[in-house]
């Protein structure tokens, strides 16, 4: 048995402890929004937080992730109501066959937690490891930056409503 | 009164002493020059200029992550404190735009800047004054025809006395062997122009060298291996952990390209320079791996068998993060620079101190920015150090025939801890930027 922490519940599941994170994601967990692109950790297509770090979820056995935090595309908000960064590649309309994307929201979403006000030099080299076969690295780019400050905005607004 | 008379002496001794290193360490100022004062340079020095700018690898300090080529500003983290790069584009005011031929020969042979300040050793000119007249001039040549950059120096970060230059020419009476390179009759022209690069303008020896509490070489153990910005420079004498023995032609190919099928990739601070002996002439490169060929000398391979590691034994429990993490690359059919290192024919994992490996489990290998390039996932964001102890262990145990690491939990730690001040390169030797952009680590 392994103990998974995804999107806020936690899961008991009887899998073999060698069995690559995604693999559990998707077969087990139904969380279809990680994509299996390579396999080998090339291309980012699975790409997920753990912890807040962006990992690559085809590469990582679960042994390796049992009682830590994961967390998914779908834990960045819902259809009805997107997080930040889902409302920022929406407006950007970064996706075009939209295989990489989650894979690219996750990966820009643990750069931001970390640093809110990361240079764009910054960004390009964090999203380095993932691949757009479509070519719209551009407006993924630009999604960042417009999702970088839409979250900096509602933490903003956070700060203010805690004020007394 | 004789102790009176005694004491006396003994401080009249003491000024002379004082006046007398003054005298020694002082060192006048060259007189700027002005732009027009250059005249033309040849392009065919410039161009050799370029390719001994490359082989010396001054981009590499004297260039920030994401600033201008050669304009300084890249923090050296030391024991001793915060040394800042300098600009050596050609800016009047910033950079070395004033500076006469004279002043820059001068600080290439004996580490004095153009108005006489004494330059700090990080600053190899250690190495740099073996480099010949003609090849300086080559050097300041390609240097004074680059575009000048405006961009001031930052302030070094060093507590007193060590921010008191005039100590260095202590140092240096102690350190520093100036005098032009003597070449062996008895070898051959590629042996001694590859001795000639390595010991000087190449500087290999300023990583690949223990350093001693003074932050110098230490005599008799050159290339005996050291540690640079958080990684270890591997021994690249007859002490070269590599299990196969390097020959000529496979560290002429691996100096050339940055990998070699049965050594692996080069990373860490030695990505760039063999990205930029991919630029130069291939007899450099080749002289190069002549002489190290040499003094690595010839040796039969080590067993490279792999070993069972039985049940129970230390390490077992890191057979099976092996084997579903690092297996299907590692063990895979493969081949270099894209697939995984067959781990029975890696340095890292028979080298006496694992800080490489350690520092690729924790942060893989980062690919270079718009081209094909070997990339390994990181592992810092899932493994704990625990598993990363189990797994080096089980991979000692497994691949090598070499005694367990020591103090491995207290090394990752240490090497986790830096998190993302460690930098890292890719194989074209683009150091990622970190999130705090000036960040060096230097171990010694």
């Amino acid at each position: 048995m392994v103990t998974l922490k995804v999107n806020g519940t936690t899961h008991e599941l009887d899998v073999e402890p060698d069995t690559p994170l995604l693999y559990v994601l998707r077969d087990n967990l139904g969380l279809n929004g990680a994509k299996f692109g390579c396999g080998l950790g090339q291309c980012g297509a699975c790409t997920v937080m753990v912890d807040g770090t962006a990992v690559l979820s085809c590469v990582m056995p679960v042994m390796l992730i049992a009682n830590r935090t994961v967390t998914t595309v779908e834990g960045l908000g819902t259809l009805d109501n997107p997080g930040p960064m889902q409302r920022a590649f929406i407006a950007e309309q970064a996706a075009q066959c939209g295989y990489c994307i989650a894979g690219m929201m996750m990966r820009a979403q643990a750069l931001l937690q970390k640093h809110p006000d990361a240079a764009d030099a910054e960004i390009r080299t964090h999203m380095e490891p993932n691949l757009c076969r479509c070519g719209t690295h551009m407006r993924i780019l630009k999604a960042v930056r417009r999702a970088a400050d839409l979250m900096r905005a509602e933490a903003k607004q956070s700060a203010l409503r805690s004020t007394p | 009164m004789v102790w009176g008379r005694f004491l006396w002496g003994i401080l009249a001794l003491g000024a002379l002493a004082g006046l007398g290193f003054v005298a020694y360490a002082w060192e006048r100022e060259i007189a700027p020059i002005e732009p027009s004062q250059l005249g033309r340079f040849d392009a065919t020095e410039i161009r050799q200029g370029a390719a001994l700018a490359a082989i010396g690898n001054c981009g590499s300090c004297h260039t920030r992550p994401g600033g201008a080529t050669h304009a300084g500003g890249r923090a050296l983290a030391t024991p001793f404190g915060t040394i800042h790069s300098s600009n050596i584009t050609p800016d009047a005011e910033t950079g070395i735009g004033g500076w006469s031929f004279e002043a820059f020969a001068r600080a290439m042979r004996k580490g004095v800047d153009r108005a006489g300040r004494h330059l700090y050793p990080a600053f190899p000119y250690d190495h740099f004054t073996l480099t010949s007249e003609a090849d300086n001039r080559a050097l300041y040549a390609f240097l004074m025809t680059r575009a000048p950059i405006n961009a001031t120096a930052l302030q070094n970060n060093l507590p007193f006395p060590l921010n008191e230059r005039l100590l260095i020419a202590g140092w240096k009476l102690l350190y520093l062997k100036q005098g032009d390179f003597r070449p062996d009759p008895s070898k051959g022209s590629a042996w001694n122009r590859g001795a000639y690069l390595t010991e000087g303008l190449a500087h290999c020896g300023a990583c690949h060298t223990p350093r001693n509490g003074m932050g110098a070489e230490i005599r008799g153990r050159s290339l005996d291996g050291g540690e640079v910005e958080g990684w270890v420079a591997y021994a690249i004498n007859e002490k070269s952990p590599s299990p196969v023995p390097w020959t000529v032609d496979s560290l002429h190919f691996y100096l050339r390209n940055g990998w070699h099928a049965e050594h692996g990739i080069s990373r860490g601070p030695m990505a760039p320079v063999t990205a930029n002996l991919g630029e130069v002439s291939d007899a450099d490169v080749r002289a190069i791996a002549v002489y190290v060929a040499d003094r690595m000398g010839a040796r039969n391979p080590t067993a490279t068998q792999k070993t069972p590691v039985a049940d129970g034994a230390q390490g077992a429990g890191g057979k099976p993060i092996f084997d579903a993490a690092c297996a299907s690359c590692h063990d895979g059919s493969r081949p270099l620079p894209f697939g995984g290192m067959d781990l029975r024919m890696s340095s890292a994992v028979h080298a006496p101190d694992p800080t490489n490996i350690v520092n690729v489990v924790l942060h893989g290998l980062s690919p270079a920015p718009g081209e094909r390039s070997p990339i390994m996932p990181s592992y810092g964001g899932v493994i704990s150090d625990a598993q990363i102890v189990d797994l080096l262990t089980y991979m000692r145990a497994a691949f090598t025939d070499k005694p367990a690491w020591s103090r491995l939990a207290e090394l990752v730690a240490k090497q986790r801890a830096r998190g993302d001040t460690l930098p890292t390169y890719s194989s074209d030797g683009h150091l990622s930027a970190p999130a705090r952009p000036n960040a060096r680590v230097t171990a010694w």
